[in-house]
């Protein structure tokens, strides 16, 4: 038993922070006003700021760690799991902007289940961040039940023809490419009939429309595709796989619930609360205050514990399923307390959106607030989160 | 970083889960309850025969020297089948306290006899109106040649009825109202004016009202220095509360692991109860309390193990794994349904065992008040 770190995982952790502390400007942490667990506050809310995260993710690629958990013949660094998770507290914890879904979740994918055509059409393009990718996952009739999709794909000649629609589209509007699960067999079983493909966000007939959030910031789309021609080189690894390809890709983002931002935030308070008064008292001194950020306390311990196990489960070559359905419930649960517990302690301030001398860290309250209702909603909510340990971990009958 | 247990812990929780499984059953915490004594003898030398008195005692006082890991494992065990005795009181409390501020004669005199099981000990701090905080402690020692007489009144001193050795806190300086006041003693249970009126408890522990009475006790049984208690008490009630945690973790495993097989066989509208998901959520929100009471304590006795510093991460462990039992302990009464409410059945025995160790050496509150400081408020 050790739940301590290895010398060389330490001078790992001390090279990204000090990549970090070099490469963002020093008031990006601050600037960057992401809800920890939270999907719809992933905004860069000016020009400079995506330039900045442009300029940023250029430098992680020339670096090699832009694909950290790659394997070396590839570009990557071959990681172990628990370096990436290092890797992804530090990056979490300053906000950096984050690595992309084409590098974590369709390189990843390509590289165990794409043709060779697959893998050289893509993978040096995402390895050098030159493109970015969009999940398009969700539709109108297809959320919680993700095997339900209706969006169709229908192969003529050299090309497949997409029609359908899909929503919750985060940054489709910024990204290149779809990552896209369509119907290429209407009378399959459910788990053996859908296809992945790249879609090209140029490609006539796409139309991205903003769906903003209740945040008012535009981080999601609708996104409809109307006789989309794709070449049909596009389709990733074998047709009607794509179920089981999206299952698998899983295993690639179970480490991405943004821990490191639940202790910024968490420092973030406990600072500004010793500053703070109440009726002439420090707020610090109020005892249930001083009890409720404790829980907070705790409870980021326990996802942290949670996080670390599921970096080493994978390092041991077994499946986290469980164990990373167990880590995304604690984490998003988490956004919900710590926003609620945030808005309890700030009392009447808690409300001040705007910033001024008046609000409390820069009006993160109110926007966790609001965003932290995506959390136990966005990628699986609570209850299916819940289903899987229950079923997956504990084998309780489905009927 | 390695989140299991080595080879060597593995071995060990599993032999004694399999020892305590045979000689420790349901049955017995029944038979248990209403005894004198509140455990048998013969469970107790069979566990002085494997050592386990003697975990973490050094060879050259009889024990077999081992880590306090080991200790959190057996615990563990003993806590997943609510195992009655006075284990925890003796080599917890007893042991750790003379180990952490005996002298070289007290730790000769008393660690082997704590070793092969003759000598029981046990903590006597809390008094009418002391919960988990020594700093006030009324009881008084004053000097009188070379003897200290103590008069008072302990509570909840767990088996004050069977103990030889009593650890007391008590004031030597009656000017200082602050912790710096108050010395540690090791008092003889069966000295004049001492007088023990056992209680019922909800847990089935023994719990016991001390009242002292002029007691003399010789100097040569302070325990560490004079004024000096609340040092020692501070390391003490952390091991202790981690120590509580682990039995804990074992307490909660069992009811959780009783409540998903019931889950699994129970049926009602023609199928099992754990297909319907208000069953399996409440399953899966124990997951999260079990599994994280587990790995939060297990860090917590990682690191007093090791020797590091350890106070946030016990507090922690504490407050965490002492509002998770509640709720684990809770749903396992909920899923059971109506059965779970007759006396035969034993989801009981895990409700009120986890009930005794959530109260002893600090509650969530408490911890969590303890986890504020750490955090600088």
């Amino acid at each position: 038993m050790e739940f301590g770190f290895s010398q060389k995982e330490i001078e790992f952790q001390e090279a990204v922070e000090e990549f970090l502390k070099k490469e963002l400007p020093p008031d990006w942490p601050e600037k960057s006003r992401h809800w920890p667990g939270g999907y719809g506050t992933i905004e860069m809310p000016n020009r400079e700021m995506a330039d900045t995260a442009r300029e940023f993710r250029r430098k992680l690629a020339q670096k090699g760690w832009f694909t950290i958990a790659w394997p070396e013949q590839y570009g990557g660094k071959a990681h172990s799991h628990i370096e990436q998770a290092i890797f992804d507290e530090r990056m979490s914890y300053f906000r950096a902007p984050s690595v992309g879904i084409a590098t974590r979740i369709a390189g990843p994918t390509i590289l165990r289940f794409g043709t060779e055509e697959n893998k050289q059409d893509w993978i040096p393009r995402i390895a050098n961040a030159e493109i970015e990718m969009w999940l398009a996952y969700s539709e109108p009739d297809a959320g919680s039940d993700l095997a339900g999709i209706q969006t169709t794909a229908v192969l003529e000649g050299e090309e497949y023809v997409i029609n359908g629609q899909k929503v919750w589209s985060t940054i489709a509007h910024l990204a290149d490419y779809a990552w896209l699960i369509a119907k290429t067999d209407p009378d399959g079983h459910r788990h053996h009939r859908v296809s992945l493909f790249v879609v090209d966000n140029k490609s006539p007939g796409v139309t991205i429309k903003p769906l903003i959030n209740i945040v008012g910031v535009h981080s999601f789309n609708e996104v409809f595709f109307d006789n989309v021609r794709v070449p049909a080189k596009n389709l990733i690894g074998d047709k009607n796989a794509g179920f089981y390809y999206l299952m698998t890709a899983l295993d690639f983002e179970r480490l991405l619930v943004g821990i490191g931002g639940f202790r910024r935030f968490f420092e973030e308070l406990v600072e500004y609360v010793k500053q703070m008064e109440r009726e002439g008292k420090p707020l610090g001194k109020n005892h249930s205050v001083r009890v409720k950020l404790a829980e907070i306390a705790v409870k980021i311990e326990i996802a942290y514990l949670f996080f670390w196990r599921t970096a080493e489960k994978l390092d041991k070559g077994q499946v986290p399923d469980v164990e990373s359905s167990v880590l995304k419930l604690t984490t998003t649960e988490l956004s919900r307390h710590l926003a609620n517990v945030t808005m309890e302690i700030f009392g009447p301030y808690s409300q001040l959106v705007t910033e001024s001398e008046w609000t409390p860290l820069r009006g993160m309250a109110p926007r966790g607030y609001l965003d932290c209702v995506s959390a136990t909603i966005g990628a699986g909510t609570s209850e299916i989160q819940r289903s899987i340990i229950a079923t997956r971990g504990l084998g309780l009958p489905r009927k | 970083m390695d989140l299991d247990l080595t080879r060597e812990q593995k071995i060990l929780k599993r032999s004694a889960q399999d020892f305590l499984k045979k000689e420790c059953p349901p049955s017995l915490i029944r038979e248990m309850k209403d005894d004198e004594r509140g455990y048998p003898q013969k469970l107790w030398d069979q566990m002085v025969d494997l050592g386990w008195t003697g975990v973490m005692i050094p060879d050259k006082y009889g024990g077999i020297g081992g880590s306090y890991l080991d200790l959190c494992i057996l615990l563990e065990a003993m806590g997943e089948v609510c195992c009655p005795g006075p284990f925890f009181s003796t080599v917890v409390l007893g042991g750790l306290t003379l180990l952490s501020a005996g002298t070289e004669e007290q730790k000769g005199k008393y660690l082997p006899g704590i070793a092969d099981g003759d000598l029981i000990f046990t903590l006597a701090m809390i008094e009418p109106g002391i919960w988990y905080d020594i700093s006030k402690i009324a009881m008084s020692a004053s000097i009188d040649s070379d003897d200290f007489v103590l008069n008072g009144t302990k509570l909840f001193v767990e088996n004050g009825h069977i103990a030889d050795y009593l650890i007391c806190v008590a004031r030597t300086d009656s000017k200082d109202a602050s912790e710096a006041g108050l010395t540690l003693f090791l008092v003889d249970n069966k000295s004049a004016g001492v007088r023990c009126s056992p209680q019922k408890t909800l847990g089935y522990d023994r719990r016991c009202e001390i009242v002292f009475d002029k007691v003399r006790v010789p100097k040569s049984n302070v325990l560490g220095d004079l004024g000096r208690a609340s040092g020692i008490f501070d390391r003490l009630q952390e091991q202790a509360a981690v120590a509580k945690c682990a039995e804990l973790v074992g307490c909660i495993q069992t009811a959780f692991d009783m409540t998903v097989k019931y889950a699994k066989n129970r049926k009602q509208f023609g199928r099992p109860i754990g297909s319907f998901q208000a069953v399996q959520h409440h399953c899966a929100n124990m997951v999260v309390d079990v599994d994280g009471a587990r790995f939060i304590t297990y860090q917590a006795a990682w690191k007093i193990s090791e020797g590091l510093a350890a106070s946030k991460e016990a507090a922690m462990a504490k407050a965490w794994t002492s509002d998770a039992s509640r709720r684990v302990t809770s749903l396992a009464h909920q899923i059971h349904g109506a059965i779970s409410f007759a006396q035969e059945y034993d989801v009981h025995l895990f409700y009120r065992r986890a009930k005794a160790c959530e109260v002893a050496f600090g509650d969530a509150e408490y911890h969590l008040e303890k986890v504020a400081a750490q955090l600088g408020l």
